[in-house]
């Protein structure tokens, strides 16, 4: 049986009438000791009979056509196949559905995939893929340098009232440009896959983070349709949304999997992660912030131009944020985009607000101090009663709670005049900014199954891509069905069970969170019928039901599996309400006067995302995202060669992300919250709301502790020391 | 990565005999084979060979060509007498690198020049007369002095800094069998219109040891200068020992890191310090006789002033009261 609940109405407080204890406790991942042991096995560590290796070849040139000579590597040892047919050119970005395959001889971009070639052995592939000879006719007319790029195609966002006069009447006001780099996921794990063949239906292990999906874009890239495909991805390790589409590989070891009749791996190389699947845009935006007398925000306009590839949909969403964070009636938030031959954009963790928060909350720092208030005072002035651009009613809003919360967790107090604090070398200061994420919910669906033995399974396609989801789900299966969390087992990653939200948005523990308490609930039904009594009476504990004055063992009261299969779906709220999580970052920084170097001391988050499901997870998901903060204000950039498009710094080694030593203490506070209109697990999005104005945090503190505003991210130290 | 022939010989006639390239810690050899930048035929691993151990020498010391990184930077007589070296090479790469990276392979290591990586991109140090991408190209990471229109490249090495500001000289037998000491300058070639060609070895040279003198007077430090605290290349490096005598510097020995296709340094710039008293005036024209010939490629101007302030504020470091 399937039970399907749409969110239309707010929903009822259930998880906190459950007597087992087990939700929101901080229970450790419970596939960390296979992972650490090296037992969990990912895409690319299968070992298969017979498997052939492929390695791609990328294109050498930005823009043009290209013929291959494939004597040139046919005779060599081991040589079993080249492709250069029916691969796609990048990876898809997430939610398509599709992923159409590229004309054969066609280089949109530097480093793109135009061979794979395939050998018995992968030194060989990747001997054979160094020795292929290409001949290429170069396009003069690449775009790879946007500096006198004229062709920008406007995308006007929202547009009420009127910012110029806003920003003429305005007692205060600020006007500022900014720069960001683009960015690459950089997820651990290469992106691979091994494709084999039995018959026409084909299986792909590989690393992806939205299986439904995912099914649906290889079968369209395959021709082949989706109930022939079945994609297994139980391990990932990392995504960032790199791999919320397919890509080069999974089509690539299918496709010659297929013509060869035996199982094909593929796995790109770090450089080709960075070359080939989808990168953040860089952006210039242009943010202009008008306030009265009072501090209220009477005018916000947030204007950024960014890049994408020919023919690809995605915008970054940069104005996400600015268009429901803050009062004021006037209003404009636009795009241009330029098309451009480097690897294509999409979604990178936090699209949007990564940089879009960055900039609004830097702004926002500079206003409170053209105002002379207070960073946290202007803030919280300026929270709004219902959504700006398009008066919705907001869900639940923990912004105020988590700035005052987290102000006095901090010590913001002790915050001194810019310039003032100094050790040494060191000065050093304090920065604070809003963080806020959207709260998106999916359609998802999972089955759970009760034994008698009083242990319980869940399945759905679902993917832990490093984030706790197999812990998660266990816990509110073994909190819905009162049974200790060891008592349930989670099967995830496999095409064949239920189709889920997939991981992305930071939908995926509430989305399939939900089906599974939707599913688990089903089952208490039936277990409330045979104790006789209404499902509020049951009580389920430690593999004991108690209601209508019984009390019994589960195994007493079935002598079958019972299993019942859960959908959530978008309803009436998820349209009707403005939905999103909260919260504020504060970070201590100590900037050297001699050298521009930045040192993030400490930080602190505090978060207002609904019901925490487990503290530990969640909290490790907001430690990651203020470690991508500090490496979005500090460190992070893809260095391109505007001549060609060439990302000049494609590797781990040159590609800088905060190391250990870069990251000071991390602190995190969860601010009690409930959002009843979100779904009925009345939680909201964790994964990318910690990452949400971090950046922005580490950049106020700079100025605070130094004076000097940065305008052009990552503050590489040749950005700060001339200030100093 | 091309086929290869693999020997492990026991002694270093067998080495010299093998006639094949050198592996010791594999860190930058083996990444260079991969993206066959390097494609050497035969590689002969010295692993077995005698290299190992730091011994005293007179009043000196003597390090053996395989000691680690690791080993070599923990060393109490290093940390004691020589501890700007001790420095250096705790900031470079990580803790697993330096475990593996040996003293005589470090000083071999090739640049990290992006272009150099990039078979599809002109490089001379890979392959020579085919021109130089940088040239106007991602230059961030790249050298302001010694060097030429045909190469841009800086030499990554930390610890060769640091063993040119300690006078080191680095024990070579000839692959003849002959064995010379060189000192560092007579060591590293500059580019010129050759910047594949990087050292005086010829193919079967086989680094033994580095000899580092007695102990010298004064302060030392090495200040490294980078876009993240650890697991990074220098920016700027200053490898320095000031020794002081009556309020005035009577001895002087800097060289820079991350500025040049070698481990950078210049006497002059040492004359001008040597017999004076301590002041920024001074200092600030030190750092400009030391970078009156940089030159920036536009992404690594900033080197430049980056550098004046390093080197003063070492300076002021090392001379001050409470350094
Ligand atoms: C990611 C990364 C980051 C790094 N960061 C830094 C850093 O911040 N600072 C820094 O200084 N270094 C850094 N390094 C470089 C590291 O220090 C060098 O790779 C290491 O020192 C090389 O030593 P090895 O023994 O591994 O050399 P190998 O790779 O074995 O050899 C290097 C070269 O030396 C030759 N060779 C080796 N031994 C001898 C010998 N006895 N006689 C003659 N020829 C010989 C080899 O033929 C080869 O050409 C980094 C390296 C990596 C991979």
């Amino acid at each position: 049986m399937t039970t399907e609940l749409k969110m239309d109405v707010p929903q009822p407080r259930f998880l906190d009438q459950t007597q087992q204890g087990v939700l929101g406790k901080p229970i450790p991942r419970v596939d960390g000791a296979l992972k650490v042991t090296g037992q969990a096995t990912y895409a690319a560590e299968w070992q298969m009979d017979d498997m052939a290796h492929g390695v791609f070849v990328g294109a050498a040139i930005p823009k043009g056509h290209f013929t291959i000579d494939r004597d040139s590597i046919a005779g060599m040892d081991g040589f079993l196949g080249l492709y250069t047919d029916n691969l796609v050119r990048n990876s898809a970005r997430g939610t398509l559905n599709t992923n159409p395959v590229q004309p054969g001889d066609r280089v949109d971009y530097l480093g793109q995939s135009i061979a794979l070639v395939v050998a018995e052995t992968f030194e060989q592939a990747r001997d054979m893929a160094a020795a292929l000879k290409v001949s290429y006719t170069r396009d003069d007319d690449a775009v790879t340098d946007l500096s006198e790029y004229d062709d920008w195609e406007l995308k006007v966002g929202i547009e009420l009232g009127d910012v110029d006069a806003a920003m003429d009447a305005a007692h205060k006001s600020v006007d500022l440009e900014y720069t960001t780099k683009g960015h690459n996921s950089g997820a651990m794990e290469l992106h691979g896959s091994i494709a084999s063949w039995d018959g026409d239906h084909v299986t792909v292990r590989s690393s992806l983070q939205m299986l439904g999906f995912n099914r649906n874009e290889l079968a369209d890239s395959l021709g082949v349709p989706p109930e022939q495909v079945r994609l297994l991805s139980p391990y990932v390790g990392g995504g960032f949304g790199s791999k919320l589409g397919i890509g080069p590989d999974s089509v690539g070891a299918a496709v010659a999997a297929r013509d060869l009749g035996r199982p094909v791996r593929v796995v790109l190389t770090r450089p080709q992660v960075f070359d080939t699947t989808i990168r953040r845009t860089e952006t210039r935006q242009h943010i202009r912030l008008a306030a009265n007398q009072d501090g209220r925000l009477t005018g916000i306009s947030h204007v950024n131009w960014q890049s994408n590839l020919p023919g690809e949909g995605h915008a970054e969403p940069v104005d996400a944020a600015t268009r429901f964070l803050y009062a004021g009636e006037n209003r404009y938030c636009a795009h241009y985009m330029a098309r451009r031959n480097s690897p294509a954009t999409g979604d990178v963790r936090s699209p949007g607000e990564a940089v879009g928060m960055l900039t609004l909350e830097a702004a926002m720092d500079e206003l409170a101090e053209a105002l002379e208030m207070d960073p946290i005072d202007l803030r919280i002035r300026n929270i709004p009663e219902v959504h700006p651009g398009n008066g919705k009613p907001i869900s639940s809003n923990g912004m105020a709670s988590s700035l005052r919360q987290g102000a006095e967790a901090f010590g913001w107090d002790q915050r001194q005049p810019t310039g003032t604090r100094r050790e040494g070398e060191w000065l050093i200061g304090m920065g604070v900014a809003a963080a806020a994420r959207a709260n998106l919910l999916m359609p998802s669906s999972a089955r759970v199954t009760l034994n008698p033995d009083a242990t319980a399974v869940v399945e759905t396609d679902m993917t832990d891509i490093g984030t706790g989801t197999y812990t998660i789900l266990g816990q509110i299966a073994a909190e819905t069905l009162g049974l200790p969390t060891e008592s349930v087992t989670v099967h995830l990653g496999d095409s064949n069970f239920p189709t889920a939200s997939g991981s992305g948005g930071s939908w995926g523990a509430t989305s399939s969170g939900s089906s599974v308490l939707i599913a688990a609930r089903a089952i208490r039904k039936t277990l409330a019928e045979r104790m006789g009594c209404e499902e509020e009476a049951l009580t389920l504990k430690d593999g004991m039901a108690t209601g209508g004055n019984k009390r019994s063992a589960l195994s007493e009261l079935i002598d079958q599996p019972i299993s019942e299969e859960g959908k959530i779906d978008k309803g009436k709220l998820t349209k009707g309400t403005h939905q999103a999580g909260y919260g504020a970052h504060f970070a201590e920084v100590a900037v050297n006067t001699v050298t521009g170097e930045v040192r993030v001391r400490r930080m602190l988050a505090a978060m207002a995302a609904g019901r925490i499901l487990n503290e530990q997870t969640a909290r490790s998901q907001v430690y990651g995202g203020q470690i991508w903060g500090i490496g979005s204000a500090l460190h992070e950039g893809l260095e391109f060669d505007t001549r060609t498009g060439h990302i000049a710094n494609h590797t781990l080694g040159e590609y800088y992300v905060p190391v250990h030593l870069d990251v000071g203490d991390l602190d995190v506070l969860f601010i009690d919250e409930r959002d009843d209109m979100a779904n009925p697990m009345q939680a909201k999005g964790i994964g990318e709301l910690g990452f949400c104005g971090a950046a922005a945090a580490v950049a106020n503190a700079i100025y605070n502790a130094c004076g000097v505003r940065i305008r052009d991210f990552p503050a590489t130290p040749d950005r700060i020391f001339p200030h100093l | 990565m091309k086929s290869f022939d693999y020997v492990r010989p026991e002694t270093a006639d067998a080495a010299h005999e093998a006639a094949g390239r050198f592996i010791a810690g594999g860190t930058n050899l083996i990444d260079l084979m991969k993206l066959q930048v390097e494609t050497p035929e035969k590689l002969v691993d010295i692993n077995r060979l005698d290299l190992r151990g730091i011994s005293t020498e007179g009043d000196g010391l003597k390090i053996g060509a395989l000691v680690s990184n690791s080993e070599l930077a923990a060393d109490l007589r290093i940390r004691t007498d020589y501890p700007l070296l001790s420095r250096a090479l705790l900031s470079g790469a990580t803790q697993q690198l330096r475990n593996k990276a040996t003293t005589g392979g470090n000083f071999l290591q090739r640049t990290r020049c992006p272009y150099f990586y990039e078979p599809h991109q002109a490089c001379n140090k890979r392959t020579p007369g085919e021109g130089c991408s940088a040239q106007g190209g991602v230059t961030r990471m790249l050298a302001v002095l010694g060097t030429s229109e045909h190469c841009l490249a800086a030499h990554p090495s930390d610890m060769a800094v640091a063993m040119r500001a300690l006078d080191a000289k680095i024990a070579v037998t000839r692959a003849d069998g002959t064995t010379e000491r060189l000192a560092l300058d007579d060591f590293y070639l500059l580019p010129g219109d050759r910047p594949d060609r990087e050292t005086v070895l010829e193919p079967g040279d086989l680094i033994t040891a580095v000899h580092l003198p007695a102990p010298a007077a004064g302060r030392q430090t090495y200040r490294k200068v980078r876009d993240r605290s650890s697991y990074a290349f220098a920016l700027v490096s200053v490898a320095a020992r000031i020794a002081m005598e009556d309020g005035k510097i009577s001895d002087a020995a800097l060289a820079f890191g991350g500025l040049a296709p070698r481990p950078w340094r210049d006497g002059a710039v040492e004359e001008i310090l040597i017999g004076e008293a301590p002041s920024e005036a001074l200092f600030g024209k030190a750092a400009d006789r030391l970078l009156a010939e940089a030159k920036g490629a536009g992404g690594n101007d900033f080197k430049i002033p980056l550098t004046r302030r390093t080197l003063i504020a070492v300076l002021n470091d090392l001379t001050g009261e409470s350094a």
